[in-house]
């Protein structure tokens, strides 16, 4: 009883929290689960939500499974599209991210600040301002394609349809995030143990393999994650630096779906297709970092 | 935007400058040795590589902004300084053009509602959830932290169809958006305070428990103080984070009169009405952000003053990064 009344003040402050993800968060991600297994009303072709699991129909999983996997899927190819840009466009971001946040943690010194917030200043730009950057810099009369004409090259038309343009778009767009977390977990080794490596012979370059690459291989796998998860739900990037349907990813499929009547059900069911393949590496991440945080 | 519990430990010493330290010859006799081999030479190359992605990162942006300030139509081709398409233009400036100023409107209501509604309640939620023991909280501290990680298309989706279909009477809209951006930002204040406390141990509640006080006082006398700093770095994150935010917000508008800035860039650039206005919009936004993060940057300094904090730990807070 002492214990109740001991905890109550915390109870009381905890739970207008708890209230507010209950109804805005838990039972949002129902409702998604309930249009999935629910039923399409014919006349208005609007969705209708059916609460009790014991009266879920199949039908929109049975509609999906078909777009993926049947004879004439159409959603296959877009799935394999999206992992592909996926897989392409975040080792980019690694290859150049790393480099760059191991120079700024390690070898920065007294610039430090300096470089920080020059890498960190995309951060705080928005996406779509990025964005529109590239398309000004990509148009057919922008600098991109005046550059490619004083060596001669004829001009190239970047934004219509170019999965060049779309991954490079991914890449720029992500990146900040990725370099955040590579420096931070950069920035946390002990110089000490680089320098006993040092001290015990090691060249520059085997230090870095045997020592800082080691070490580095959370933040990577944090990083590449925190890159990963939104590249599979973006379906801006390529709207904006495309828009063809060549180009067209599962986060376009998804929001297609969703101002489309008769098809939100089939929404509702890739949106938790995608939730339910992405739920692994989402409760890795979270493991990942509170234990980075015990340390 | 990172690791959720990192803990805002005080920054770990910066790195020795290795191209300070000379190298210590202990042979005792002068040996030749070409400067390649020299193992506390400074990387040039990383050095050269880092700058030539700075450039790649930043210059496009400038480019971007300074067409904002073209005389002319084009977003490519420079015709001259002009403030025509910030408020000159009578017709298509942002000052006049109404889908644009309201835009403007929309993204400042939005960020100042969000961050008066998120941080109390994720202030309240990440001490309450601390300090109760038992399984409850941590359940609900784990589904705050899902909240945090699940994409934003997937929590858009469910706020799209929980307010279409079950809670249809609040319709798409304004209070659709602050409810769908509070949720989605209350991770922030909820994660940077836990990771605060943490470091911050309990000796100070403590001690004031000892000499009286209740447990109201304790939080508001001696944890509220101790807390000033992370939870100001959280409005920061929160506030700038609505101002970019994109996917909640486009899913959740309805019309031209809840839509904010970014949702305007891309469905105009998108629909092929693109021009230096759209370019303004997005310069408007970068200014605010600017803004933002330089009143957090000297309002973090401010509030952890005392503290061995420095420049870089004030820098990697408000970037969420402590």
């Amino acid at each position: 009883m002492k214990d109740m009344r001991k905890n109550a003040f915390w109870v009381v402050l905890a739970l207008p929290g708890i209230l507010w993800l209950v109804v805005l968060f838990i039972v949002p991600i129902y409702a998604v689960l309930a249009i999935a297994m629910g039923k399409l009303d014919q006349l208005i072709e609007s969705p209708v939500a059916v609460w009790n699991p014991l009266d879920w129909s199949s039908s929109a999983v049975i509609d999906v499974w078909r777009d993926v996997f049947g004879s004439s899927a159409f959603a296959g190819p877009i799935i394999v599209r999206t992992l592909v840009y996926t897989a392409i466009a975040s080792l980019l971001c690694l290859l150049i991210g790393y480099p760059a946040a191991y120079f700024v943690a390690r070898f920065a010194g007294r610039r430090k600040a300096l470089f920080l917030v020059l890498l960190i200043a995309p951060f705080w730009i928005s996406y779509m301002m990025r964005m529109l950057a590239w398309i000004d810099l990509l148009s057919s009369g922008g600098y991109v394609n005046k550059a490619l004409g004083w060596v001669g090259v004829s001009p190239v038309n970047w934004l219509g349809g170019q999965s060049v343009t779309v991954i490079l778009g991914l890449v720029y767009g992500y990146i900040p995030y990725l370099i955040m977390v590579l420096y931070a977990g950069l920035d946390r080794i002990d110089p000490a143990l680089l320098e006993a490596g040092r001290d015990l012979g090691l060249g520059r370059v085997r230090t870095f393999i045997h020592v800082t690459l080691p070490l580095s291989r959370q933040p990577i796998l944090t990083g590449l994650l925190i890159t990963v998860l939104p590249m599979l739900g973006d379906y801006y990037t390529n709207q904006m630096l495309s828009g063809a349907a060549s180009t067209s990813m599962i986060g376009n499929l998804i929001q297609g779906q969703l101002g489309t009547p008769g098809l939100e059900g089939q929404g509702a069911v890739l949106s938790l297709m995608l939730l339910v393949v992405l739920l692994i590496p989402m409760i890795y991440y979270v493991i990942a970092t509170n234990r980075e945080a015990a340390q | 935007m990172t690791a959720p519990a990192a803990t805002p430990a005080p920054a770990p010493a910066p790195p020795p400058v290795p191209a300070a330290t000379p190298a210590p010859d202990i042979s005792g006799h002068r040996s030749f040795r070409p400067f390649w081999r020299n193992p506390w030479r400074h990387p040039w190359f990383l050095e050269g590589f880092t700058w030539l992605y700075l450039i790649w990162s930043l210059v496009p942006i400038a480019i971007a902004v300074l067409f904002s300030f073209n005389n002319g139509r084009s977003q490519s081709t420079w015709q001259g300084f002009s403030w025509r398409w910030y408020f000159s233009d009578p017709v298509n400036s942002v000052l006049h053009d109404p889908q644009l100023h309201a835009a403007v409107i929309q993204t400042v209501r939005l960020s100042v509602l969000t961050t008066i509604i998120a941080v109390p309640l994720g202030v309240a939620f990440a001490l309450g959830i601390n300090r109760w023991r038992g399984p409850i909280p941590a359940t609900f501290n784990f589904v705050m932290i899902l909240s945090y990680v699940i994409p934003e298309l997937i929590f858009g989706v469910s706020m799209f169809f929980v307010f279409t279909t079950l809670f249809s009477s609040v319709h798409l809209g304004t209070l659709s958006e602050v409810l769908g951006l509070v949720t989605w930002n209350v991770s922030w204040p909820a994660i940077v305070v836990q990771a605060r406390l943490v470091t911050l141990g309990r000796q100070y509640e403590e001690a004031a428990a000892d000499l009286g006080a209740s447990q109201f006082q304790v939080a508001r006398r001696v944890l509220l103080p101790l807390l000033a700093p992370a939870i100001f770095a959280s409005a920061v994150l929160v506030f700038s984070g609505v101002i970019d935010d994109f996917v909640i917000v486009d899913l959740l508008s309805s019309s031209a009169g809840n839509t904010p800035m970014s949702v305007i860039i891309y469905s105009t650039q998108h629909g092929g009405n693109g021009g230096p206005a759209l370019n303004a919009l997005g310069s408007i936004m970068l200014a605010m952000s600017l803004i933002i993060v330089v009143l957090g940057y000297l309002g973090y300094r401010l509030l952890s003053r005392g503290e061995a904090s420095v420049g870089l730990a004030a820098l990697t807070a408000i970037s969420g990064e402590g």
